[in-house]
C-alpha cells in the first residue's frame, strides 16, 4: 500500500517564476510520486528555494501549472487550502520558528490549530517529535533565540512533522547539523517514509543525504530541471556541472557511503 | 474502515483489546479516550493483550498512544503484550518506545508570587532603565568627543540620510499638526475670553503658550512617535539578526556607526521642526483670530509684538535639542535592549515612545522651574 507507487503527488509543468524583471525559473517541470524522497540540487542562488516556495503557493508564478494531490494550491478556496495545508509540512531554510513561542509551543502550534487534542496528548506528542529529531526534553522551554543553529533546524523539522503530514517540503534540512545529527536525520526520514509513506521534497547540498535517502534527484540548472533520476544516473551523467557536483573532490565516490 | 478504534473484551482474567481502523492524528482525541478506558478496565485483570492486526493506518499519534497504553499498563503491574503488529510499523513503534522517558520540565507558577515578582521586577526595571539612559548619555558623550577629535570618522552621509528622514520628511505632518493646534487654541481662547471682553489677550496666550511650551512639546512628541519608534525598531532588529555583533567583530562601535548619526540628526532636526511648527501654530492662530474673532492680521501682529519677547522664543528653542537627546538616547537604549523574539521588539518599540514622552514632560517641568528661577 505504501510502497513508492505511481500516484502523482506533486506535479509541476512549465513553471515560470521570478521577481520583477528577473526570471528565476523558466519552464520547470517535475513530478513527485507518493512515498518518494526527491532531492533537489543546484548551485547556490539557482532558485531551489524559490521553486519550493512557489509549489507551496507562497510566491506567485507567471505561468505554468502546479498540482499537489491533484489540486492547484494557488487556486483553492480558504477551506480547501486549509485542508491541504493539514496534509503537508514545510521546513524553511532559516527555520522560521515563531520567535515568541517556546520550542514546545512551536511544535504544538499546528496541532492546536488543526486538531482537537487534550493538553496532555499534545505535550506528549510534541515532546516525542522533538525527541525523534534528536533533541531532548530540556529544549522544550526555550525560545528560538536561546537555541543553537542546529537546534533551530531540528525544532523546525519537528514542527514540519507535527501533524504527520503526507508530504514534507524540506529546505536544506541537514545544513547546520553535525554529521552524526545529519545521519540521524537521514534515518528518521527513511523510517517515516517506510512507515507512514511520507513523500519528501528535499532541497539539499548534503551528498551523504542524497546518497542515503533520496530515491531520485532533480538537478536545477539554467532555470530549468535539467535532469531527474536516481543517484546512479547522476554518477553516470556527463553534464559538466552534474559531474563536478557528484564526482568532485568532496563527493567521496568509491568510499563507503553512510547507510540509513 | 471499521469505526471502532479499540474493542474491549474480558475473558477469564485477561483483557483483550482489538485495535482497528486508522490510528492517526485526526482521530487521536477519540483514541486517547479509548486508551484511558482500557487502562481503567485493566484494573481488574492481570494480563492484557493488544491485537494490532486490524489497524489500517498508523502514525506517530497512534504509535505514541499504543506506547502510552503499554507503558501505563506495565507501570500498573499488568503484563501487556502487543500482538499481530504489521511489520511495516515496527520501526515507528520502536521510535515511539524510545521517547518521552523523562518528564517535561515545566516552570511551576504561583499567581500571587508571580504578581509580586512582576511588581518587583517593574520597580527594579524602572531604576535600571534610568541608569541605562544615563549611561547612554555618558557613552554618547564619549563617542561624540572621540569623533570630534577625529572628525573624519564621523558618518556624514548616514547623518544626512537620517536628517532627511526625521527632519525634512516630517515637515508636512508637523506643519499640519501644529497649524491645527494653533487654530484650536485660538478658537478656544476667543470663545472663553469673549465673555470677559478680553479677546485681545488671546494673542498673548497663544504667543507665550506656543513659543514656550506647546510648539516644542508637540513637535517632540510627534518626533518621538514617528522617529524614536523607528530608531528602536531598526536597532532592535539589527540586534536580533546579530548585525550589531557583526559590526563589533569588525572593529566598529555600533554606538558610533548606528547611534551617533541618528542622534545628531535628531538634535539638528528637532529645533528646526520646532521653529517651523511654532510658526505654523502662530499662523493658524492668526487665521482663526481673523476669520472667527474678527481681529485683523495687523492688529494680531502688533499685539503679538508687544506680548512676546525673544526670551519666549529662546526658551522653546533651548529646550528642543535636549528633547532630541532624550528621544535619541531612549530609542537607542531600548533598541539595543531587544532580545531574540519579535515580541520583545514590539515591547521595546512601544516602551521607547512611552518612556521618551514621559521623560520629556518631566524634563519640561524641570526647565519651567529653571527658567522661572532665572527670570526668563
Ligand atoms: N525575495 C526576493 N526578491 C528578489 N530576488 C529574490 C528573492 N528571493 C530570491 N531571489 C533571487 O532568486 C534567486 C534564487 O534564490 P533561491 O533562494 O531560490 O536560491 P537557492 O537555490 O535556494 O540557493 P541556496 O542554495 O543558496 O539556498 C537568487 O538569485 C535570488 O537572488
Ligand atoms: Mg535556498
Amino acid at each position: 500500500m505504501l510502497a513508492p507507487g505511481n500516484e502523482l503527488v506533486i506535479g509541476v509543468r512549465d513553471l515560470v517564476s521570478g521577481f520583477g524583471d528577473t526570471t528565476v525559473l523558466d519552464g520547470v517541470s517535475l513530478d513527485v510520486t507518493r512515498g518518494e524522497i526527491l532531492g533537489c540540487v543546484g548551485a547556490s542562488g539557482i532558485g531551489k528555494s524559490v521553486l519550493l516556495r512557489t509549489i507551496v503557493g507562497l510566491l506567485p508564478r507567471r505561468s505554468g501549472r502546479i498540482t499537489v494531490f491533484g489540486e492547484d494550491p494557488a487556486r483553492l478556496g480558504a477551506r480547501a487550502r486549509r485542508a491541504l495545508e493539514r496534509r503537508w509540512g514545510v521546513l524553511f531554510q532559516q527555520g522560521a520558528l515563531f520567535s515568541s513561542l517556546t520550542a514546545l509551543q512551536n511544535v504544538q502550534f499546528p496541532m492546536r490549530e488543526h486538531l482537537s487534542l487534550s493538553r496532555r496528548l499534545m505535550d506528549e506528542v510534541a515532546v516525542a517529535k522533538l525527541e525523534m529529531v534528536g533533541l531532548d526534553a530540556s529544549v522544550c522551554d526555550k525560545i528560538p533565540s536561546e537555541l543553537s543553529g542546529g537546534m533551530i533546524k531540528r525544532v523546525a523539522l519537528a514542527r514540519a512533522l507535527a501533524l504527520d503530514p503526507e508530504i514534507v517540503f524540506l529546505d536544506e534540512p541537514t545544513a547546520g547539523l553535525d554529521p552524526i545529527g545529519a545521519a540521524e536525520f537521514d534515518t528518521l526520514i527513511k523510517t517515516l517514509q517506510q512507515t507512514l509513506g511520507l513523500t519528501v521534497f528535499m532541497v539539499t547540498h548534503d551528498l551523504d543525504s542524497l546518497h542515503a535517502v533520496c530515491d531520485r534527484i532533480a538537478v536545477l540548472a539554467d532555470r530549468r530541471v535539467i535532469t531527474v533520476g536516481p543517484m546512479s544516473a547522476m554518477l553516470a551523467s556527463d553534464h559538466p556541472w552534474i559531474r563536478s557536483y557528484f564526482r568532485g573532490v568532496r563527493s567521496r565516490v568509491g568510499e563507503p557511503v553512510r547507510v540509513a | 474502515m471499521s469505526d471502532r478504534l479499540l474493542d474491549l473484551s474480558v475473558t477469564d482474567g485477561r483483557l483483550a483489546l482489538a485495535a482497528a481502523g486508522s490510528w492517526t492524528a485526526d482521530r487521536a482525541g477519540e483514541l486517547e479516550r479509548l486508551v484511558e478506558t482500557a487502562v481503567r478496565r485493566a484494573r481488574g485483570v492481570s494480563a492484557v493483550e493488544i491485537r494490532m492486526g486490524g489497524v489500517e493506518r498508523l502514525d506517530t499519534f497512534g504509535a505514541w498512544l499504543l506506547e502510552r497504553l503499554v507503558r501505563t499498563l506495565r507501570t500498573d503491574g499488568r503484563t501487556a503484550a502487543v500482538l499481530d503488529l504489521p511489520e511495516r510499523w515496527r520501526a515507528l513503534v520502536d521510535v515511539a518506545h524510545a521517547v518521552n522517558r523523562t518528564p517535561i520540565p515545566r516552570r511551576r507558577f504561583n499567581p500571587l508570587a508571580d504578581a509580586l515578582a512582576r511588581l518587583g521586577e517593574t520597580v527594579v526595571g524602572l531604576v535600571r532603565d534610568l541608569l541605562l539612559i544615563v549611561q547612554m548619555f555618558g557613552e554618547l558623550t564619549v563617542v561624540a568627543l572621540r569623533t570630534a577629535l577625529r572628525p573624519w570618522t564621523f558618518r556624514f552621509t548616514s547623518t544626512v540620510h537620517h536628517l532627511d528622514r526625521v527632519g525634512w520628511r516630517a515637515v508636512p505632518v508637523i506643519l499640519l499638526m501644529t497649524f491645527l493646534i494653533g487654530c484650536i487654541i485660538a478658537q478656544q481662547g476667543l470663545f472663553h475670553f469673549r465673555r470677559f471682553g478680553v479677546e485681545t489677550y488671546v494673542v498673548d496666550m497663544v504667543g507665550i503658550l506656543v513659543l514656550r511650551e506647546i510648539g516644542v512639546l508637540m513637535v517632540a512628541i510627534m518626533v518621538a512617535g514617528r522617529s524614536g519608534s523607528a530608531y528602536t525598531a531598526e536597532l532592535g532588529s539589527m540586534k536580533m539578526r546579530e548585525e550589531t555583533d557583526a559590526l563589533r567583530t569588525m572593529g566598529f562601535d555600533p554606538l558610533e556607526v548606528l547611534v551617533l548619526p541618528r542622534v545628531v540628526a535628531l538634535v539638528i532636526a528637532l529645533p528646526a521642526l520646532t521653529f517651523v511648527g511654532s510658526m505654523a501654530a502662530l499662523y493658524g492662530a492668526g487665521l482663526v483670530a481673523w476669520l472667527y474673532g474678527g481681529m485683523s492680521p495687523d492688529i494680531f501682529l502688533s499685539r503679538l509684538h508687544d506680548a512676546i519677547s525673544i526670551d519666549d522664543f529662546a526658551v522653546g528653542m533651548i529646550k528642543a535639542p535636549f528633547m532630541a537627546l532624550v528621544i535619541g538616547a531612549v530609542a537607542s537604549v531600548e533598541g539595543l535592549e531587544v532580545k531574540g523574539s519579535t515580541e520583545s521588539l514590539g515591547l521595546h518599540t512601544t516602551a521607547s515612545v512611552v518612556k521618551s514622552i514621559f521623560l520629556m514632560i518631566g524634563l519640561d517641568g524641570l526647565f519651567a522651574m529653571f527658567f522661572a528661577t532665572i527670570g526668563m
